[in-house]
C-alpha cells in the first residue's frame, strides 16, 4: 500500500482521539491557565485580573492548610503502601501454595468502590461502637477517635489507603514473576544469601516498576478527594482532613471562584510535574531496565 | 538445611495468613452488620453471631424512606448507574480499538509525536481540567444530563488506547500484509483480523471502563443535578447523610449492595482483571 494512502488511514482511524485530546484536554488545559488570571464565576463573564488570584492563594491561610494535609498525607501513605505492596507481593512469588488464593484475598479491596469504602470504614473506625476500637479495648489499649480526632483522622485515611494496596501488589507481583529464575540460580551458585539475591537480583530487576508504581502513587496521592469527602465533609474535624482537591472543588463549585480554583489547578499541575521529574531523576540511578 | 526451609514455608504461610484475616475482616464485618437487628449492632462486647439473621435489612436499604415525600429508591440509582456503564463501555471499547489500530499498525505523519503526548496526558491531574470542563459542558446546556459523563469516553482515553497499542502491536504483520495483498482495506483488516485476535485486551477495556464508571464519584457529583438521576455512588452518600449514621446496619447493607456488582463482574473475570492490571506496570 502506498504511504499516502496509510497516512490517510491512519489519521481517519485516530480521528476520534485527535479530537479528543484536542477538546477534552489540551483546550480545558489552556483555558484553565487562562481562567487562572481571570475573576470567573460561571454567571458572569472572565474578567482578566493578572497574578491577583495567585497571589492571594499565597496569602490564603487555608490553601497553605490543604498543601500541608495533601503532602503529609502522600508522604506517609505512599511509602507505606509501597513497602507493604512489595513485601506481599515477595512473600507471594515465594513459590508458596494457595498463591490464587492469597492474591485474590489480597486484591478484592481495591475493587471497592471509594464511597462504599468510606462508609464501611466510617463503621470500622467509629470511636464509640467501631470494631476497631472495641477490638483495641481487647488488648488493652483505648483506641482513639479515629473519625472526630484531628490527631488520628489522617492515619485514618492512610490505614484504608493500605487495604486498598492489592492493586499495587498485582503490578509488582506480576513483574517479579518475570525475573529471570536462571539469575536467581546462578547468583545462588555463587553462594548469594536469600538477602542478597533479593538486594541484588530481585528489587534491581523490578525497579522499573517500582518507579512506575511510585510516579502513579505520587499522582493519585496528590489528589485524594472522595474518601475524605464523603468521611470528612468539609475537612472535619478542625480541618486536619481538608485536602487541596477538596478546597479546590469547594472552591469551584460552592463559592463560585471558578478562576481561584483554575489557579490552584495549575498549581497542582506543576507541582506534580516537578515530584514526578524530582522522582524520576532520583530514582533513574537505580533503576535497571534488563529486560523485564 | 532441610529443617530451616520447613519453618521459613511455616513463617512465609503465618505471615500471609494474618495479612488475610486482616484485609478480609472488613468484609466480614460489613456482612455481619447488614443481617444484624439494628440492637445488636452497637453492644459492648461486639455480637458476633447475630441472634437473628435480619436478611430484610438488604430491602429496607433499597426501600428505606419510601413513605416520605421525594422517596427515591434505590432500584432507580442502580438503573442510572448501569445505563450509564453501558454507554461508557460501548464508546470506551470501540473508540480506542479504532484509535489504537492507528497507532499500532499504520504510519501516518506525526504519530508518534502524538502517542508520546498521549502518554504525557496521563499525568494531568483531574482538578486542572475541572472548571474548564465545566465551562464546555455549561456551553453546550449538558449540566444535569448524563452527556458529560458519557460522550468523552467515544472519543478515546490514553490510557487503554495505550493498553491496546501494546495488544495489537504482537499480532504479526505479515496477517496484514498477506490481507492487503489480497485487496483488503484498512477497516477491514481492523475488523475481521485484528479485533477478533484482541478479544482479550478489549475484554479489560471494558473491564476497566465498568469498574471506572461505577465507582466515579466525582464526575456525577459535579454534572448530575436531580435526585432521580443520580448514581448509585452518589446515591449511597445521600442515603448516608439523609439516614444519618445510626442505623448501621442498613447503611452496611446498602453498601454491600454497592459493592456486590463489582464483586460478581470480578468472580466471572479473576484472569482478564489480573493480566490487565498486571500489563498496567509494563512500559
Amino acid at each position: 500500500m502506498n504511504k499516502r494512502k496509510e497516512s490517510i488511514a491512519g489519521l481517519l482511524f485516530a480521528s476520534p482521539w485527535l479530537f479528543g485530546i484536542s477538546a477534552f484536554l489540551f483546550y480545558p488545559l489552556l483555558m484553565s491557565l487562562y481562567l487562572s488570571f481571570c475573576d470567573y464565576s460561571v454567571l458572569r463573564p472572565a474578567v482578566w485580573i493578572g497574578t491577583d488570584n495567585y497571589r492571594e492563594l499565597f496569602h490564603d491561610e487555608v490553601f497553605w492548610i490543604t498543601v500541608k494535609n495533601t503532602l503529609l498525607y502522600a508522604v506517609v501513605s505512599l511509602p507505606m503502601s509501597m513497602i507493604l505492596g512489595i513485601g506481599l507481593a515477595m512473600l507471594l512469588n515465594s513459590k508458596v501454595k494457595g498463591l490464587t488464593v492469597y492474591r485474590t484475598i489480597f486484591f478484592i479491596p481495591s475493587l471497592v468502590p471509594v464511597v462504599s469504602l468510606a462508609m464501611l470504614w466510617l463503621w470500622l473506625l467509629n470511636g464509640e461502637h467501631g470494631i476497631i476500637n472495641l477490638g483495641l479495648g481487647k488488648i488493652g489499649i483505648n483506641g482513639p477517635n479515629w473519625l472526630s480526632n484531628p490527631a488520628w483522622s489522617k492515619p485514618a485515611l492512610i490505614l484504608m489507603s493500605l487495604w486498598g494496596v492489592g492493586n499495587a501488589m498485582l503490578i509488582y507481583l506480576a513483574s517479579l514473576q518475570d525475573v529471570p529464575v536462571s539469575l536467581l540460580e546462578a547468583s545462588e551458585l555463587d553462594g548469594a544469601s536469600s538477602w542478597q539475591k533479593t538486594r541484588n537480583v530481585t528489587l534491581p530487576m523490578i525497579s522499573p516498576v517500582i518507579q512506575f508504581n511510585m510516579v502513579m502513587g505520587i499522582i493519585g496521592s496528590l489528589q485524594v478527594f472522595t474518601e475524605a469527602f464523603v468521611m470528612f465533609p468539609g475537612g472535619v474535624p478542625a480541618r486536619s482532613t481538608y485536602f487541596y482537591s477538596m478546597y479546590l472543588y469547594d472552591n469551584a463549585f460552592n463559592y463560585s471562584r471558578m478562576g481561584y480554583a483554575s489557579a490552584m489547578g495549575w498549581i497542582l499541575f506543576i507541582v506534580i510535574m516537578i515530584l514526578t521529574g524530582i522522582a524520576l531523576k532520583l530514582s533513574n540511578r537505580h533503576v535497571h531496565y534488563g529486560g523485564v | 538445611m532441610k529443617s530451616k526451609k520447613k519453618w521459613l514455608t511455616i513463617l512465609t504461610h503465618g505471615v500471609l495468613i494474618s495479612f488475610s484475616c486482616l484485609f478480609i475482616f472488613p468484609f466480614l464485618w460489613l456482612l455481619d452488620t447488614a443481617i444484624k437487628p439494628i440492637g445488636e449492632t452497637m453492644k459492648e462486647p461486639p455480637v458476633w453471631i447475630p441472634s437473628k439473621f435480619e436478611f430484610h435489612n438488604f430491602w429496607d436499604a433499597i426501600t428505606y424512606g419510601s413513605d416520605k415525600v421525594g422517596y427515591i429508591p434505590f432500584f432507580v440509582y442502580a438503573q442510572n448507574s448501569l445505563m450509564l456503564c453501558t454507554l461508557v463501555v460501548v464508546g470506551r471499547v470501540i473508540s480506542n480499538s479504532v484509535v489504537a489500530y492507528a497507532f499500532a499498525r499504520l504510519r501516518w505523519w506525526g504519530r508518534d509525536f502524538v502517542f508520546a503526548l498521549t502518554l504525557a496526558t496521563m499525568m494531568v491531574p483531574f482538578p486542572v481540567l475541572m472548571v474548564p470542563t465545566f465551562t464546555i459542558f455549561r456551553h453546550l446546556d449538558w449540566i444535569g444530563t448524563y452527556r458529560p459523563l458519557w460522550v468523552p469516553a467515544w472519543f478515546g482515553s490514553a490510557f487503554s488506547i495505550f493498553l491496546l497499542r501494546q495488544f495489537f502491536r504482537t499480532i504479526p504483520f505479515e496477517l496484514s500484509e498477506a490481507a492487503r495483498i489480497d485487496g483488503a482495506g484498512e477497516w477491514l483488516i481492523f475488523k475481521s483480523i485484528i479485533l477478533p485476535l484482541c478479544k482479550p485486551a478489549l475484554s479489560v477495556v471494558a473491564l476497566f471502563a465498568f469498574m471506572g464508571t461505577w465507582n466515579d464519584f466525582l464526575g456525577p457529583l459535579i454534572y448530575l443535578l436531580r435526585q432521580d438521576t443520580f448514581t448509585l455512588a452518589i446515591g449511597l452518600e445521600f442515603y448516608h447523610s439523609k439516614a444519618g449514621g445510626t442505623q448501621w446496619n442498613l447503611l452496611m447493607a446498602a453498601t454491600a449492595i454497592v459493592i456486590m456488582p463489582v464483586m460478581i463482574v470480578f468472580f466471572f473475570c479473576q484472569k482478564q482483571f489480573i493480566k490487565g492490571i498486571a500489563i498496567t506496570g509494563i512500559k
